[in-house]
């Protein structure tokens, strides 16, 4: 009794100074991670910015150079057509897959489902997503045996139906070079589009549906007007991830053609690896690593910027 | 008489279910998507088969057949080349450590900026939204440079370091929008029992928000799992490389045949495939969060 009698007392006497406090101790709960990210990511990164002011070879003394890294990069073809790549691989990466993903999520979701089962169409959604839990690495080991020139398996399936006129060296040539990487990225891609819109038609209300079907909407009708529409807020989600991830582009070159031939495939943090450890001009890595930076953000922030505008304007 | 009774019951519930029958061109597009997941596949089941053959079996039938029978000597020959228990334990270690540690450092920071909403959290919340877009290269160098310095170069810890801080960035980003929709009441009800604010977290929180949390975890292992340029950057004796770094590199040396190379990729993705049937349901569940937030 007497417990329950004095414990208000106490709180309410806590109170004033334990306004404060609260702010404070809540902070602690941020420390841990406050001293890991100053340690790896805030200082490299102001290092880096660092780096990318001096002419350095990673072993001597680092010499100040200010700027010439930056203005040397401006008159680089190399550095420019990497980041022509880089939009390939955008386009290969987020755009294409985004577009299939679609349509594919539609066609799962309100069609395959509804007459042959959704058992069915989760099987079909397992079978696309599967290359997405593969390890890069991996899935690259897997194509660049497949692309190979000589006995892979697409110059011999080639062969063995009479195409044989059609076999290419699908990775070693400079013209072709870019194109099979991007097709071996839409393949790797096209899964992750397609579970986050099918997770996202979840949510639309059926009744949408069915009220089109009476005023006997077509299917692109409805693709158009309800799907589309409806999963917009997932539709920016996958572009910014998947933008994002293709300009930060490194193992899917490394494995495939390392950057090669002749810099036909090419992207600036490939580059930027080149002249850290293959070139030794650390000043230089860093400069592009920084723009490449530079570039992520500000994509990032176009992106985020509009997705908000596209929500204010349906509310 | 009860089974057909319920079999007309269909159609009289769902009077709409005319729309949904299966006429040829439902069958066209079903046929058509069978045979985009079966082009999706085929690169797995071309892996598989030639990672079965014999290299006398390859070399006079081509990639393309069937094994002549089950050769397993390649897998072997491959698996003690490499080493390839060990680079699974590193794999395992450096995935596992770093999804536990990502998992409790996104908690505090989450409870910190979505329960407690202390100040300044928008702008705490954009510095580990911009940690989380930074490439990995603006990092390597600096990274590479000081990991000599405190002599972590080369270890395995230094890794399990980097992604602790890479994933937390963007777990702490997704786990404060969760936890700021926590509710209230809940954590009224808690510190009225006289439960203090670790307490609060470690009973109630924790507790309430484990779903979550094991998405989480799952990410961060898949994610740590895959990685590829840090860990070969930093990981460069044999005995501390994971499994994509070992594949990769030994790729890049051009040494192998063809029948060892697909026993390599074989080797590589059983793991990926184990992990996404283990891992499937939570998989699709956590997409879904993400997705929406």
């Amino acid at each position: 009794m007497t417990q329950t009698l004095s414990a208000p007392p106490a709180e309410a006497v806590s109170k004033p100074t334990g306004r404060p406090r609260r702010g404070l101790s809540y902070s602690v709960y941020l420390i841990p991670s406050a001293v890991l990210f100053v340690a790896v990511i805030l200082v490299p990164f102001v290092m880096n910015i660092g780096f990318s002011l001096t002419k350095w070879d990673g072993i001597g003394s680092p010499e100040w150079v200010g700027l010439d890294n930056y203005t040397k990069l401006l008159s680089d073809g190399t550095f420019w057509a990497s980041f022509g790549h880089n939009v390939a691989l955008v386009f290969a990466m987020a755009i294409i897959p985004l577009m299939i993903g679609l349509v594919l999520a539609a066609a799962l979701f309100d069609f395959i489902a509804k007459r042959f089962g959704p058992r069915t169409a989760a099987v079909l959604r397992a079978c696309v997503y599967l290359p997405q839990v593969l390890p890069f690495a991996v899935a690259g080991i897997v194509w660049a045996w497949i692309l190979a020139p000589d006995n892979g398996a697409l110059n011999s399936a080639l062969k063995a139906v009479g195409l044989a006129s059609l076999r290419e060296d699908w990775l070693g040539d400079q013209k072709l070079a870019l194109y099979t990487v991007m097709g071996v990225m839409i393949w790797v891609q096209i899964g992750f589009p397609l579970v986050v819109f099918m997770a996202g038609l979840q949510r639309v209300d059926p009744s949408l549906y069915e009220a089109a079907d009476i005023d006997g909407a077509s299917w692109w009708r409805k693709f158009w007007h309800i799907t589309v529409p409806q999963i917009r807020p997932e539709i920016y989600v996958v572009l910014l991830t998947c933008t994002v991830a293709a300009i930060k582009s490194f193992d899917k070159i490394f494995i495939l053609t390392k950057g090669g031939p002749g810099g036909a495939t090419t992207v600036p943090a490939y580059y930027s690896y080149q002249n850290f450890f293959e070139k030794t001009q650390v000043g230089y890595g860093a400069a592009i690593a920084t723009v490449l930076t530079l570039i992520i953000v500000a994509v990032t922030a176009v992106l985020i910027s509009r997705q908000n505008k596209a929500e204010g304007a349906d509310r | 008489m009860t089974s057909i009774s319920a079999k007309r019951g269909v159609p009289a519930r769902r009077p709409r279910a005319t729309v949904h029958r299966r006429t040829p061109g439902a069958w066209a597009v079903l046929v058509s998507l069978a045979v985009l997941a079966v082009v999706m596949l085929l690169p797995f089941v071309i892996i598989t088969f030639n990672a079965f053959k014999s290299p006398a079996d390859y070399s006079s039938h081509g990639p393309l057949s069937v094994p002549k029978g089950l050769y397993l000597q390649g897998i072997k020959d491959f698996w003690e080349r490499v080493d390839f228990g060990a680079k699974l334990v590193n794999s395992l270690i450096i995935s596992g450590s770093v999804a536990i540690l990502a998992v409790i450092l996104s908690v505090l920071n989450a409870y910190a900026l979505g329960i407690g909403r202390i100040k300044g959290r928008v702008s705490i919340l954009v510095l580990f939204l911009l940690a989380n877009t930074v490439p990995q290269e603006v990092l390597v160098y600096p990274l590479y440079f000081l990991s000599k310095k405190v002599g972590l170069y080369d270890t395995r810890l230094s890794i399990i370091i980097i992604f602790t801080a890479i994933q937390t960035a963007f777990g702490t980003y997704l786990l404060s929008s969760v936890l700021s929709a926590f509710p209230r009441e809940i954590l009224e009800a808690a510190r009225m029992d006289g439960a203090g604010r670790f307490r609060v977290l470690w009973r109630v929180v924790v507790p309430i928000s484990r779903p979550t949390l094991g998405v989480l975890f799952v990410f961060f292992f898949i994610w740590t799992w895959n990685e590829f340029f840090l860990p070969m950057i930093f990981l460069i004796s044999n005995e501390n490389q994971t499994v994509p770094v070992a594949l990769g590199v030994l790729q890049g040396q051009k040494l192998m045949d063809a029948t060892m190379t697909s026993a390599s990729a074989l080797l590589g993705i059983i793991p990926a495939v184990v992990f996404f049937l283990i891992f499937q349901r939570t998989l699709t569940r956590g997409i879904t969060v993400g997705a929406v937030k």
